[in-house]
């Protein structure tokens, strides 16, 4: 791997996502297996340090690290002397004093996981910051088109929703272009970056010509807070634009591939009927994630791509 | 940075003098008796004197940034008078203007008094401006009259902008009867929300909440439009964005009191530059993009823009190395700023020597009503002596500051200040 750390997928090279996903699909095997374990990182220490809220990615980590055999030690803001007033800077050093191989982090502040490598040795994995990446949520997102296309150059990936505010569309963005895939937003265009063209994407503002366009489509959470924010009138507004709904979907003839990176909201931008539908692989997204959670842990804590399942 | 009180007689031989008062830029010697000037280009001082020898170097006036932060009283961690002079003074300023956003903020003839009287003993001369409107909360103005005769050069609630267009109304109004400057801090509350740097692409590759440039340059508008109506004399303060350079070169064909400055980070760094959320570069308003940059460039050449300041601005170590959304706004700039503008003016764009002085010396003093002919017969001595030439690397030695919260650390300048003239003393760095 050519990074230490991984802290984002901008300029992140092809080759090292490529390997990831190739190993994640090895891993993948071994989820299969009557004992789900190998000793690939005994000895290694993890810490998983949330400053921020979050289920399903800290589960999803904490259960690639006891695949793996690894140690791990989970930190969560509300339980820490953050509270007390202690630093950042203080906290991480602290942690780091007691001797760790691995911070997986998530952060509230874009770019605090790049502070952090400035203050620590150990390796250190971005498990979210703010609204800037989230860059093993891609990799987990581009596994799943992999395994449900067979490839990722060329494919047609619409990313639907609050652009704006979302760690996972950015580093989707970054990925899917490293990987040769073509991206197009949708959403309002008070949800869209200003300039996001730059990024060299499309935008369209209509979600049936991107239903029609893509073979996927990657529908994120719309958050209720934006509506206080004055960035959205109503919900209702928004499900009558960009709702993935029965109704709408029905109305094309054909099968687009629908992904939602969770938590969902369930009647605000996708349907029950469509999440629970085959042609949504949101619980292979799940899964997905623990195996490519395991393939990143072990390949950067010192694993060579070969050597994992035997 | 060694300094020594000055000897009777004084001779700065060999140098070329730029003189921006009279246009001149021409080689000869200084003769300075009794810390004032005596004789400028062929002299005849008397033997004893203490020759200092100025080969190769550039000798004008002192230089004078009218936007400087010492933070005094209340901020002491990160800067006082006495330290912020000895900042200036190794960035080749005799003479500065220091904002009222202090703890508590300058807003009183009393406090003005303090700040006069506290820098008798500074080594630059300190001039304060107060604060446009009580506690700079920007409802009611200050007592403008006794405040001015207290010595207040302006008026100006710098770091929070007045948000309200008729209080800003009021106050341009009110000051226009003594005809002295209202500097407004220009940036929309409502357009910058929660934004910490530029809206661009950087800020989108960087997942950082960001403000437009029309976030100042709608407030800079409105500022010129009331300032014209009221015939009042508006300094806008740190210009970023192209759209308010194109405002300012509109109505100042209206009115001959509108005046603008820009920071030497604001012309010498982009969005660019924050890719490693290096906090240093979060100032207020933001650094933005190269099209932003090259409008000042052009601003600062055609003469929109009228002169350079620092926007000096301390912070102290802790509350830098925090993460980027919390870490405060600005970054100190005096010890920096004659190597960052040279660079990026006379070296990347061509600019005159003489012409890049006039913006660090005649015309931010002509803003603010003072002397601008320093090398008259009389006039106390405050000069600057130093190497066009010499490329360096800025480094934690350059800094004579309380804070460090510098991004030239590390950064190639050009041109370095090697001594300092003002009060009697010399100021000297070899």
């Amino acid at each position: 791997m050519k990074n230490t750390h991984l802290l984002g997928l901008k300029d992140y090279p092809r080759e090292d996502i490529q390997t990831i996903i190739d190993t994640g699909f090895r891993f993948k095997e071994i989820l299969d297996r009557p004992i789900k374990k190998v000793p690939s990182l005994q000895g290694k220490t993890i810490v998983n340090l949330f400053f921020e809220n979050s289920t399903r990615t800290r589960i999803s980590f904490e259960l690639a690290q006891k695949r793996l055999s690894a140690d791990t030690v989970n930190f969560s803001a509300s339980t820490s002397s953050l509270k007390k007033g202690e630093t950042f800077k203080d906290t991480v050093q602290n942690i780091e004093a007691m001797k760790i191989d691995a911070v997986v982090m998530r952060h509230p502040t874009p770019g605090s996981p790049l502070h952090l490598t400035k203050y620590i040795d150990a390796i250190v994995i971005n498990a979210g910051d703010g609204t800037h990446e989230h860059p093993t949520q891609a990799i987990l997102d581009m596994m799943s088109l992999h395994e449900k296309f067979g490839y990722l150059e060329g494919l047609k990936v619409g990313i639907l929703g609050d652009i704006s505010h979302s760690r996972v569309a950015l580093s989707n963005i970054y990925g899917l272009q490293t990987m040769g895939a073509e991206v197009t937003l949708c959403g309002p265009s008070t949800l869209i970056p200003p300039f996001a063209e730059e990024l060299g994407v499309k935008i369209n503002y209509n979600v049936d010509e991107v239903i029609e366009w893509a073979d996927a489509l990657n529908v994120l959470r719309i958050q209720r807070e934006r509506m206080k924010g004055g960035l959205l009138p109503s919900i209702r507004e928004y499900r009558n634009l960009f709702g993935i709904t029965k109704d709408r979907l029905s109305k094309h003839k054909k099968e687009i591939v629908i992904m939602h990176p969770g938590p969902m909201n369930r009647g605000v931008e996708i349907d029950s009927v469509i999440a629970d539908s085959d042609q949504a692989i949101i619980l292979d997204q799940v899964l997905n994630g623990v195996a490519s959670r395991m393939a990143i842990l072990y390949l950067l804590l010192g694993g060579k791509p070969e050597e994992e399942s035997s | 940075m060694k300094i020594s009180k000055l000897k009777k007689n004084v001779v700065l031989k060999n140098g070329t003098i730029i003189d921006p008062f009279n246009n001149s830029e021409k080689k000869g010697d200084i003769h300075i008796e009794n810390g004032k000037i005596k004789t400028v280009g062929k002299i005849s001082a008397p033997k004893s004197s203490e020759i200092i020898d100025c080969k190769n170097l550039k000798i004008t006036h002192g230089f004078f940034d009218l936007h400087v932060h010492f933070r005094e009283p209340g901020g002491e961690d990160k800067e006082d008078l006495n330290s912020g002079s000895l900042a200036a003074l190794a960035g080749g300023f005799t003479g500065v203007c220091t904002m009222p956003n202090t703890n508590p903020p300058i807003d009183s003839p009393e406090s003005i008094r303090y700040i006069i009287d506290r820098s008798e003993e500074c080594p630059i001369n300190i001039f304060p401006i107060g604060a446009v409107t009580k506690s700079q909360k920007g409802k009611e103005i200050t007592e403008m009259g006794a405040m001015i005769n207290e010595g207040a050069i302006a008026f100006s609630d710098d770091g929070v902008p007045i948000g309200d267009a008729k209080v800003m109304q009021n106050a341009l109004e009110y000051s226009s009867m003594f005809n002295i400057p209202i500097i407004n801090h220009a940036e929309d509350e409502c357009l910058k929300c929660d934004g910490v740097m530029h809206m661009g692409k950087v800020s989108t590759n960087l997942g950082l909440p960001s403000s437009p440039g029309i976030t100042e340059s709608n407030m800079v508008r409105r500022d010129l439009e009331i300032a014209v109506h009221a015939g009042a004399r508006l300094h806008v303060p740190h210009v970023s964005s192209f759209r308010s350079v194109e405002h300012i070169k509109a109505l100042k064909k209206k009115s001959e009191k509108i005046s603008a400055e820009v920071t030497a980070h604001h012309l010498f760094f982009t969005d660019e530059d924050l890719v490693s959320y290096n906090t240093n570069l979060k100032v207020a308003p933001p650094i933005r993009s190269k099209k932003d940059k090259k409008a000042l460039i052009e601003a600062v050449k055609s003469g929109a823009i009228d002169c350079i300041a620092t926007d000096h601005a301390p912070h102290t170590i802790e509350e830098k190395e925090g993460t980027f959304d919390i870490a405060p706004f600005g970054m100190i700039g005096l010890e920096s700023c004659f190597g960052a503008v040279n660079k990026v003016l006379t070296k990347d764009n061509k600019t005159s020597h003489l012409e890049l002085i006039k913006l660090l010396t005649v015309n931010p003093r002509r803003i603010m009503r003072l002397n601008q002919d320093l090398f008259k017969e009389g006039t106390d001595a405050e000069i600057v002596i130093y190497d066009p030439s010499i490329e360096w690397k800025f480094s934690l030695e350059n800094i004579y500051s309380k804070s460090h919260n510098s991004p030239y650390l590390g950064r190639e300048l050009k041109g370095k200040i090697k001594s300092t003239i003002v009060k009697e003393h010399i100021a000297s760095q070899f």
